[in-house]
């Protein structure tokens, strides 16, 4: 349960760090801290436009794409906690149910018709197809170097199997996570938010249709979807076994410094050229293989 | 008993008059299924019954007795669900064809109907080997005549006969394995298999059998008759032949792997490479397809792969003794039969409304149906979401299952073993990534959006007979999803006691899985209250709030034509890029010249080829007619050549005596 109220609360700040962190790293003051959250509240209290070709699916999308988030939400653990739901092979629900946030949404854009929605839903599912395989052999590392299959049993013994070399493991994991979350949220390198021209988008000409109350619901869904991911990575990076006060400042310090360098990141890089994007995402899968062989050495199987 | 009677009453049906024949099929299929559903129910929920029954008491042959265990009374259950909603949908069907065939050809297609429902019974509850061939011929036959039910066009009669014969290319080769255990051991059955794969090696027969009855269920490179069946046949029978009669040879590849006792390892990993091969390149290959039936053949090239990596884990598990891969394994990919039939067959009447209302099944043309055909829509929404194996349905708990065994089984696998589950986590991952890819695309281009043509834009929703039986197939394919206990346990009770595995880890790992899948079906629902909840509030805010309507945004300009909007084939161009080693798609096109100030009209047409199909048929076919061209030419038509070849034919073999040849 605090897990998922610490991560709700490190997605309210998370995308006004974000911003913030660009303005100063451009040299300018920026926006509030609050700034993406209140233009939510106010989008909530909006009316709506639809599209006259968009139907059902337009309708129910968000809706599903948000509840998609919240139920993988309760898979992830904190600390010593168990998550709310744990069993065995709970990640792969985690990743399939992101997959049905991510059918709809990619659906609703196909109904308005658009080309530039459906070259956006196109390179959605094109890349994140890329990448599932990563995160599959993340986890499969992971539960082979521990002996277990779930998010919860899986992190709360990471550290305390007596071997030192966790730290590669952990540095590994913590860098393929990143990864997965770039571009499951649609950052940088893989995919540009700021960007003013639709045909060089991705996730955002998706939504480009999206208005008032479904509009808020596709933007709060992407906060939470990224304060999980930064919850995944913090879990991979501290022990379970440390204190609970402590780990709670700890958080919320792995969450800033995670928008901050996601922030900077942003800054400083340009993204990808479109066609390079496959390329780049299999290499991701290619450095959770390379962890594969690294725990194949650490458990005495190779060698 | 009662089986024969019934098989006797269906040849009454060429004397039933014209419209009744449809409701006698149906009395007739229905009592089939009731009786055989008391025994599959008999044998189910009694774990380790085995029931026999022999057909007449006087008739003692001893190939005919029937032989129901769980596994077979799991396939009876399999083969009624399906059978019995795909003819219930093939009311309204066939109701378009009526004025147009004689009621000869209804007779013969409900004739063929109720002997495929028939031969697919016996085929999974018949023991000795000769009468398993027969049955399993007539199943061949009787599918063969209700693909053909369209014979008017030749191209579809073409198709048949190309089934036809690679249908009996795979019986050639089960019947190669049942004489090679009849000759070893006497018996040709089953029951002797076990005789003979413990004095024998194993891999070298068991791989004979794969071929055979790899033929019917689709591995890859034995699939090709698949993506020509499906399209070519009347849409419920595409459901049923997809949904359950390839089925059939998953049951054979069992039923055999039950009586292989040594050389698991090899076996396992043969299946899983097949496996493997078949899923990720049945995907790939559907992406690519236009046509709406046969990208959905491909997708049972899919799904087969993923019923055989389960398959193959479990042998694999058996080999190394790993219980939890075994049993998780078996029981993923066993339950994935029963899942695949339920939403494949879901997705092919689907199509087959589709085609009804649209004329055509290309998806190029097609666009914009949800608003026209809403049920339709929904109906393939949740088959499409079932099949890619998202949760809450159906399908996500059997890919689950294998899941699971595989991650459970890594931290005991050795160095060989572990790369091997890690790359069928990989295949598995990137399987369920594809299919995503392929029913986006499907769904989208084919409801969502504008209509692309005339065709589309005249659709309106089918006959409500034609809906309402698919409810059905919803309704389980819901119960599975959410209650999934209510089936795994059944299923681990068949592959327990198929299998012979260790009773007292057996009901450990029971229990574990089964708390599990409760914690699933939990989350499950809180998901679904989810939506539930934010859609209705939804609804009360937007009712007081101002809503208005105007047309998709692009950059200011309204669209002028729907066929600028994204199709199938620009969905798909990225993905081609990628794939380019394995799938080869043509561009057909004339490319405009330097001097041609008015071009004139042009056409452009992208084809995917199947290379297998290319390769394995085409090739050889080829080869052989050129070659019986080429001989051709001895047939001239005139007398005295036919005579001077029969002169020289008796000089050759005078010759060959005379100098002791032969």
């Amino acid at each position: 349960m605090a897990g998922i109220l610490l991560t709700a609360l490190a997605a309210l700040f998370f995308p006004g760090l974000i911003v913030r962190t660009k303005s100063i790293a451009s040299g300018r003051k920026g926006p509030g801290l609050f700034q993406p959250v209140k233009e939510m509240a106010i989008l909530f209290r909006k009316g709506s436009v639809f599209s006259t070709s968009t139907g059902f699916i337009f309708q129910i999308a968000p809706a599903i794409g948000l509840s998609a988030i919240l139920g993988s939400m309760l898979l992830v653990p904190f600390a010593n906690m168990k998550a709310m739901i744990s069993f065995d092979g709970d990640f792969v629900f985690f990743a399939y149910i992101l997959a049905i946030g991510r059918f709809f949404s990619i659906i609703a854009a196909l109904d308005t018709g658009s080309s530039f929605e459906g070259m956006g839903a196109n390179r959605e599912v094109f890349f994140s197809m890329l990448a599932e395989p990563a995160f599959f052999i993340l986890l499969a590392t992971f539960s082979m170097f521990t002996g277990y299959s779930s998010f919860s049993d899986i992190f709360s013994h990471f550290h305390i199997t007596n071997n030192h070399y966790v730290l590669i493991y952990s540095i590994i994991g913590f860098f393929i996570l990143i990864q997965i979350a770039m571009i499951e949220n649609s950052r940088l390198p893989v995919d540009d938010p700021k960007t003013h021209l639709e045909l060089t988008m991705i996730h955002e000409v998706m939504i480009l249709d999206n208005s008032g109350f479904d509009k808020a619901l596709i933007h709060l869904a992407t906060y939470l979807k990224f304060a999980i991911f930064g919850a995944l990575i913090y879990n991979v990076i501290v022990p379970a076994g440390w204190n609970v006060p402590l780990q709670v400042l700890l958080f919320l310090v792995v969450q800033l410094a995670f928008a901050v360098t996601t922030g900077l990141l942003e800054s400083f890089r340009a993204r990808n050229k479109m066609n390079k994007n496959p390329k780049f995402i299999l290499s991701i899968s290619a450095i959770a293989w390379i962890a594969f062989v690294i725990v194949l050495i650490m458990t005495n199987k190779l060698i | 008993m009662l089986l024969l009677i019934i098989a006797a009453l269906t040849f009454l049906i060429f004397a039933i008059p014209g419209k009744l024949k449809y409701f006698y099929s149906l009395a007739l299929l229905v009592a089939g299924i009731a009786l055989t559903g008391i025994w599959s129910f008999e044998v189910l929920s009694d774990p380790g019954k085995i029931l026999e029954i022999s057909p007449a008491p006087r008739l003692t042959l001893k190939g005919l007795t029937l032989t129901i265990d769980s596994l077979s009374a799991f396939f009876i259950a399999v083969i009624n669900i399906t059978l019995l909603t795909g003819f219930l949908y093939a009311k309204g069907y066939l109701r378009t064809f009526r004025p147009a065939k004689s009621p000869l050809r209804f007779s013969i297609h409900f004739f063929s109907y109720l002997w495929l429902y028939l031969s697919m019974i016996l085929v999974v509850i018949i023991r000795d080997g000769l009468v398993f061939l027969i049955a399993w011929e007539i199943m061949a036959l009787s599918s063969f005549m209700l693909v053909i039910f369209d014979a008017e066009d030749t191209s579809i009669m073409k198709t048949g006969i190309s089934y036809m014969i690679q249908m009996h290319a795979g019986m050639f080769f089960l019947l190669i394995a049942f004489l090679i255990v009849d000759r070893e051991t006497g018996f040709m059955s089953f029951d002797s298999l076990k005789t003979y794969f413990g004095n024998h090696p194993n891999t070298g027969l068991f791989l004979l059998f794969f071929a055979g009855f790899g033929v019917k269920a689709g591995f890859i490179p034995m699939h090709t008759w698949l993506p020509q069946a499906h399209p070519a046949a009347p849409s419920h029978v595409s459901g049923v032949m997809s949904g359950v009669m390839i089925k059939m040879g998953i049951y054979g590849i069992l039923r055999v792997l039950m009586a292989v006792q040594s050389e698991l390892l090899p076996i396992g990993i043969i299946i899983l490479t097949f496996s493997l091969v078949s899923g990720i390149l049945g995907v790939m290959m559907a992406i690519v397809q236009h046509d709406l039936k046969k990208l959905l053949a491909y997708h049972s090239i899919e799904n087969i792969g993923i019923i055989g990596i389960g398959i193959g884990l479990g042998v694999i598990g058996l080999a190394t003794g790993n219980t939890s891969l075994s049993l998780l394994g078996f029981g993923g990919g066993i339950l994935h039969v029963l899942n695949h039939s339920l939403f494949k067959s879901l997705l092919f009447f689907n199509a087959g409304s589709v085609y009804q209302a649209a004329h055509t099944r290309n998806i190029e043309q097609l666009g914009g149906l949800m608003k026209k055909m809403p049920y339709t829509s929904a109906l393939f929404l949740i088959g499409s979401l079932a099949i890619c194996g998202l949760p809450p349905f159906n399908g996500f708990i059997s890919e689950y299952l294998i899941y699971l065994g595989m991650f459970r089984g890594l931290p005991a696998a050795s160095l060989y073993q572990s790369v091997i589950i890690l790359g069928s986590i990989v295949g598995l991952s990137m399987i369920g990534g594809l299919a995503v890819f392929c029913f986006t695309k499907v769904f989208g281009i084919v409801f969502l959006g504008e209509p692309r043509s005339n065709k589309a834009r005249a659709a309106s929703e089918v006959r409500r007979e034609m809906i309402w039986p698919q409810f059905i197939t919803i309704g389980i394919i819901m119960l599975i999803g959410l209650w999934s206990v209510l089936f795994v346990r059944p299923v681990f009770r068949i592959v327990a006691g198929s299998f012979g595995l260790n009773s007292i880890s057996i009901t450990d790992l029971n229990a574990i899985s089964l708390r599990n899948l409760s914690q699933i079906s939990i989350i499950s629902g809180v998901f679904i209250l989810c939506v539930i909840i934010i859609l209705v509030y939804r609804y009360f805010h937007l009712k007081y709030r101002h809503v208005s309507y105007g047309p998709t945004w692009s950059c200011g300009y309204p669209v002028s034509s729907p066929r600028l909007q994204y199709t199938a084939t620009s969905y798909a161009y990225n993905f081609n890029h990628l794939a380019k080693p394995v799938i080869q798609t043509k561009k057909e096109m004339r490319e405009i010249g330097e001097d041609e100030i008015f071009p004139s009209q042009r056409s452009f047409e992208t084809v995917s080829e199947d290379i297998f199909k290319k390769l394995i048929i085409d090739k050889p076919v080829d080869l052989v007619s050129g070659l019986l061209k080429k001989i051709a030419v001895m047939q001239t038509g005139l007398i005295q050549h036919y005579i001077l070849y029969a002169f020289i034919y008796m000089l050759i073999v005078f010759l060959m005596t005379y100098f002791n040849l032969i």
